[in-house]
């Protein structure tokens, strides 16, 4: 059978001109990942920057909105599907450098699966909180919490503060994991058509490594934002 | 550096110590440790690091790459703890110097 150009570039490849070699063509890959994951650390960290100022300054509020409305259980449940998905793609890059296309897809197939499952996760608890009027922005922000008995003492603009912060970081993270989803579609797509060898997978390691980036911003965000110790004695 | 093949055994130890992680920051969350829960963040950030960092060497591949990668891995971080440390810095020391009111 002949070959098609993708299955021809895939088999055949050694490594681009500008390059002494493979192994300098997969390091300069690396480092040039590495270089945007930097960009994109300072990106979130400067969120949590915010998240830490506002932690020191406004803690009651904090604590007893986390309490009150961020559901835990479900924060457990994102994380380990998100941890889940990051071992998926590590074993598709695997099967991926053993030149298994089917088993490459299988797995890209498998994490993009259970990444929709903590959007969906996602789409419940923002639900959650417009139920509760705790989405900033909205006129009736806040209009529970004469009721609520964590919520009483507790200054509006403080918890908005919290809110503010739980939104951009969460949404910010879940439109990386949309992202994310349309790079694996694409690298789904490529492999499908055969463009992936051992002798040619960086792209697959390299959405794989943005796809572990989003893994542990998403380790770092579950206890900062869900599991705040409840208020000092 | 991508040329090394990670064993899929690798890859399953360090998720399953991943998971015992999780369950363990939800395990020390349930507790107050220290006096008045005081070094409840420091314990739940201190197992995210470590989270971070088993993610970072294993999966990554980081542990297997030159030292380049790794100064390249390792400067993102450096970068926060910098801008860390001058934010909260200005904070935490609000109300240490007497201020001029006129």
């Amino acid at each position: 059978m002949a070959e098609t150009a993708l299955e021809a570039h895939a088999e055949h490849y050694t490594h681009a001109h500008q390059f002494d070699d493979y192994a300098q063509q997969t390091e300069s890959v690396f480092l040039g990942m590495w270089a945007f994951l930097a960009t994109e650390v300072l990106f979130f960290g400067a969120l949590f920057a915010a998240y830490f100022v506002y932690r020191y300054l406004y803690y009651d509020a904090y604590a007893a909105s986390a309490t009150e409305y961020l559901n835990t259980g479900l924060g457990m449940v994102n994380t380990l599907v998100l941890l889940v998905s990051s071992f998926t793609m590590a074993l598709g890059v695997h099967a991926a450098q053993m030149g298994n296309r089917a088993k490459t897809s299988l797995y890209l197939i498998a994490t993009i699966l259970l990444a929709c499952v903590f959007l969906g996760v996602k789409v419940v608890e923002y639900k959650a909180k417009y139920d509760h009027h705790v989405m900033p922005g909205m006129a009736t922000f806040g209009e529970d919490f004469a009721h609520e008995a964590d919520m009483k003492d507790i200054d509006v603009n403080h918890a908005r503060v919290f809110f503010s912060l739980y939104f951009c970081m969460t949404g910010l993270h879940a439109l990386h994991i949309v992202i994310g989803i349309g790079a694996l579609l694409t690298i789904l797509f490529l492999n499908q058509r055969k463009w992936f060898s051992p002798s040619y997978y960086s792209p697959v390691e390299m959405v794989g490594l943005y796809w572990h980036f989003v893994d542990v911003v998403w380790v770092f965000l579950f206890p900062l934002l869900y599991l705040i110790p409840k208020v000092h004695q | 550096m991508s040329g090394h093949v990670v064993p899929i055994r690798t890859y399953f130890t360090i998720f399953i110590l991943l998971m015992v992680l999780l369950f363990i920051t939800y395990a020390a969350s349930l507790v107050n440790l220290g006096p008045h829960g005081s070094l409840n963040l420091a314990i739940a950030m201190t197992i995210a690091i470590v989270k971070a960092t088993l993610i970072i060497l294993f999966f990554m591949h980081v542990k297997y790459s030159s030292r380049l990668v790794w100064v390249y891995a390792g400067a993102s971080f450096v970068w926060l703890l910098i801008m860390f440390a001058i934010t909260f810095g200005d904070y935490l020391t609000r109300g240490w110097m007497p201020v001029s009111h006129y």
